[in-house]
């Protein structure tokens, strides 16, 4: 074990690390500027768990009306060998799919809950071999291909982590395209912004880690199309309907912070040496804790990570909580009670300050005359 | 968001409760508003759930969809809904006014009073422009056919939807936009989002500050999401367990009966509180005195609900799922101008609006030191009446000269930056020209002429007449942009019987697959 393995092992305590999926490493870019978030996430952390500890619970919940109507979308979207998504994945790409594809259930034989699971290790090289060997050629006579449910790997913070997609690996037109089923629909043309955003950087996820299979075996890792395919029901009904998606932008920021996660020695040199995160550490302990390690919150942590009702109650006396655009607005000053002193003129701030301390006290004045009603 | 704005929500956090950021109310506030507080079905697209309707807090009808994935239920819940809308709109139509258009030459009539739809938040907006757009083009015959007040449901909300884009448009609002509009809270604009946080700092509980108010309004456990969401420990450990005993009753008369006030009561649960914060709401904004231009405003509600109306009775068909090009352009051309002038009318109706423009020198605020109202320029071919006067300011004056600049307490006259000129203490005296809002003739009426002493505000911003934009007819549509559309059917084609318009193309789409 090396060192840094071991210092993150430390902070996690005595549990295994939390097993990464495309969701939380897509939620990593998220705001990756937050040193607690990227030692927590490094370390494999039950985040959920120990929000809970320290009194903040995350409100992440899914219902199950949600879950059940997406699994039947993608099971119509999926039936008959992938008949319907073949046509639906070449008429939007505009190729001739020349003929029925074949199709693999990379995931079939070991379902969870089945016996006799052959466990990841031996799906994750079958994942692999069945991939590498059916690696494009790319001059585009390669016969379509479809393959459902490939576990792919990724190493994140150091660790390799496996991905359970339900997506599709469709080989079409010499390259691989990652289609990913989703349930939110897409009307008169239309999807929910937010979700597309989620769901363009989970595809991000998924192309990156077939890249560095096809590299890993050897092959032109552009063999795997930047543009993925979203599969949507359209309108109110539940025909599907295909969508491009460019995730180059997603790519680039997610290799980003993936290398930023890999030089975590750089992280925890910042880090406290007592710092633990462990859940089942005394509570006032853990807050201590993850206080010493500073965090970057904004109120979009909201929607994303499960520490941020905890961050948000240990920065209620900042100026960002309120979001960077009132931080902006109020001249960049850190925390509500100082903007407050600057605008009541109780003191002239520092030299660098007397811009915003100008601004602040003109607004102050203006506000208070107004609600006085001495104006024209 | 402007620095005044972000002061207040310091302050607002500062003091613990909310901040007003207006003195007067910039919105219409109907004596009777249809309140509509409606949940959908996770995980389906825009399936109705339930609804909470009434124009009084005592008058609350719940509708219920027992089961949301079922199409026939589904519209029979838009029926209901029209059966409470539609009656609700016709109560408008009663008086309508004569207004002069075309320089008097001319005249068209108008309703003296129109509808005001409130939702707790623009999600609740959405939520009924996706309604709209999923029952306007049903059809009271063919393969699927719906009551006939269903596809005219969908076009009026359809028009409501439209409505709430257009900036200063009282005709359907969002609670929380509405009450974020006048005060600040010390949250952020993503926690704006949520109702009943938004009042908890704005009338906090005894015994708790905005801060823990709001906190506490974000368990869902104790205070239900405001919708259209629902929460998803309610779906899975209430509303589950009803919905499949509705469905499992099957032909069980009783049983079924009694599933179905299960529901209704679970429902009514998860409204109830939302629907007392709509209240709670309007009562807040309702003690607040209107601004002096939202009648004005209010009269173009007015006159999109007649126009519509006329649109409706005449026969027009439902509105387009997309504009075309030139239809779009002439629409983002109208809320432009709309959003300009609704700026302009906010500052001048109110001063802590006006003081947001202040602080980044588009206004300043002055004392009048010297009056001419006499002055007259004669070195054009006829004389004309050109008042000066003087202003001093103490306030960093952002205009050139030979700017042109307004007050809201005389809309009408131009008063152009003559001379600029510092004086002692960091003050400005400002020379200006006025001309125009003084009559024909060369001695200005009293009043006219702000006079020495007078606490004058000026300011770029003008109120004036924003003419409208050319634009080519449809069928002129420049190739840029597309083209002419494509010649449609005469309307006069008769549809084949049998053979109604099916395929991605067509706006019937009555045969939508179903789940």
């Amino acid at each position: 074990m090396t060192s840094t393995a071991q210092r993150l092992a430390e902070i996690r305590g005595d549990v295994p690390p939390r097993r990464h999926n495309a969701r939380t490493i897509a939620a990593l870019t998220g705001n990756p500027g937050c040193a607690r978030r990227a030692v927590l996430d490094s370390a494999g952390v039950d985040k959920p768990k120990l929000a809970e500890r320290v009194g903040f619970p995350a409100r992440f919940g899914q219902s199950r009306f949600a879950i059940t109507r997406g699994n039947a979308f993608e099971a119509q979207v999926k039936a008959d060998g992938g008949a319907e998504l073949l046509r639906l994945v070449a008429e939007r790409l505009g190729v001739d799919p020349g003929g029925p594809a074949t199709w693999t259930d990379l995931g079939a034989d070991d379902r969870p809950g089945q016996p006799g699971q052959p466990g990841q290790p031996d799906r994750s090289a079958r994942s692999r071999a069945a991939l590498a060997a059916a690696a494009p050629t790319g001059v585009g006579d390669d016969p379509a291909a479809l393959f459902d449910h490939p576990l792919l790997g990724l190493d994140v913070a150091g660790q390799r982590v496996h991905l359970e997609p339900d997506l599709v690996a469709a080989r079409l037109a010499g390259r691989f395209h990652v289609v990913e089923v989703k349930s939110f629909p897409v009307i008169d043309g239309q999807a929910d912004p937010g979700k597309v955003a989620a769901a363009a950087i989970q595809s991000a996820v998924y192309v990156l880690a077939l890249r560095e299979l096809l590299a890993a075996e050897g092959h032109d890792p552009e063999r795997v199309s930047s543009d993925v395919l979203l599969v949507c029901p359209r309108d109110f009904a539940n025909q599907p309907v295909a969508s491009l998606v460019d995730v180059r932008k997603q790519l680039l920021v997610l290799r980003r912070q993936l290398d930023r996660m890999a030089r975590i020695d750089d992280l925890l040199a910042e880090v406290p040496a007592g710092f633990t995160a462990e859940p089942a550490a005394d509570p006032a302990d853990l807050r201590r804790s993850l206080l010493s390690v500073p965090a970057r919150y904004a109120p979009e942590c909201l929607a994303a990570c499960e520490l941020a009702y905890f961050c948000r109650h240990a920065t209620r006396a900042e100026t960002a909580t309120l979001g960077r655009p009132v931080r902006e607005a109020l001249g960049g000053v850190a925390t509500v009670a100082e903007a407050l002193a600057l605008a009541a003129g109780e003191h002239a701030g520092e030299p660098e300050q007397a811009e915003a301390a100008a601004l602040l006290r003109a607004a102050a004045r203006l506000r208070a005359d107004a609600l006085a009603g001495q104006t024209a | 968001m402007s620095t005044l704005r972000a002061l207040a929500k310091a302050q607002a956090l500062a003091a613990g409760v909310a901040q007003p950021v207006a003195t007067v109310r910039h919105l219409h506030l109907s004596p009777r508003p249809l309140v509509l507080v409606s949940l959908a079905m996770a995980g389906e697209a825009n399936a109705p759930l339930a609804a909470l309707v009434g124009a009084a807090p005592d008058d609350a009808r719940l509708l219920i969809v027992p089961q949301p994935r079922n199409r026939d239920q589904r519209f029979a819940f838009a029926a209901e809904l029209a059966g409470i809308v539609l009656p609700y709109l016709d109560s408008f139509r009663g008086v309508s006014e004569a207004v002069a258009v075309d320089r008097g030459r001319d005249v068209r009539h108008r309703y003296v009073d129109a509808p005001q739809l409130l939702v707790p938040n623009p999600a609740g907006v959405t939520f009924l422009r996706l309604f709209g757009r999923s029952t306007r083009f049903r059809r009271p015959d063919g393969e699927y056919p719906v009551h006939p007040a269903v596809p005219l449901l969908g076009r009026w909300l359809t028009f409501f939807a439209e409505r709430a884009e257009h900036p200063g448009s009282s005709a359907l609002l969002a609670m929380t936009e509405a009450l974020t509009l006048h005060w600040a809270t010390g949250q952020s604009a993503v926690e704006d989002l949520h109702l009943p946080a938004v009042l908890g700092w704005l009338d906090p509980p005894p015994g708790l500050d905005g801060a823990r108010a709001a906190a506490r309004a974000e368990d869902p456990a104790c205070c239900p999401p405001a919708g259209p969401a629902t929460d998803p420990e309610f779906d899975n450990r209430v509303l589950a367990p009803a919905v499949a005993a509705y469905a499992d009753a099957a032909d069980d008369e009783a049983a079924r009966r009694s599933a179905y006030a299960e529901l209704e009561r679970v429902l009514r649960g998860q409204l109830t509180p939302t629907w007392e914060l709509m209240w709670r709401g309007v009562g807040l904004l309702a003690a607040l005195p209107p601004g002096a231009r939202v009648e004005g405003r209010w009269a173009g509600d007015r006159d999109a609900f007649t126009a519509h109306a006329e649109h409706v009775d005449a026969g027009g068909g439902p509105q387009p799922r997309r504009d075309g090009a030139v239809a779009a352009a002439v629409r983002l051309h109208r809320l432009e101008r709309a959003g300009t002038s609704y700026a302009v009318q906010r500052a001048y109706d109110d001063p802590l609006v006006m003081a947001e423009h202040r602080l980044t020198g588009e206004a300043f605020v002055g004392d009048v030191t010297l009056a001419d109202p006499r002055r007259v320029d004669d070195t054009g071919k006829r004389p004309v009446l050109r008042p000066r006067i003087q202003v001093v300011t103490t306030e960093p004056v952002a205009v050139p000269v030979g700017a042109t600049l307004y007050s809201p307490a005389r809309p009408g006259q131009k008063a152009k930056v003559v001379f600029l000129t510092p004086a002692a203490d960091g003050k400005t005296e400002v020379v200006l020209e006025l001309s125009g809002g003084m009559g024909r003739g060369l001695t200005a009426p009293p009043g006219t002429v702000p006079e020495v002493g007078e606490r004058l505000c000026l300011t770029t911003l003008s109120d004036a007449f924003l003419p409208a934009g050319a634009f080519p007819a449809p069928e002129e549509t420049p190739w840029t942009h597309g083209g002419p559309p494509a010649a449609a059917p005469a309307p006069a084609d008769p549809v084949p019987a049998g053979h109604a318009p099916v395929g991605p193309g067509s706006d019937g789409d009555p045969s939508e697959e179903w789940a």
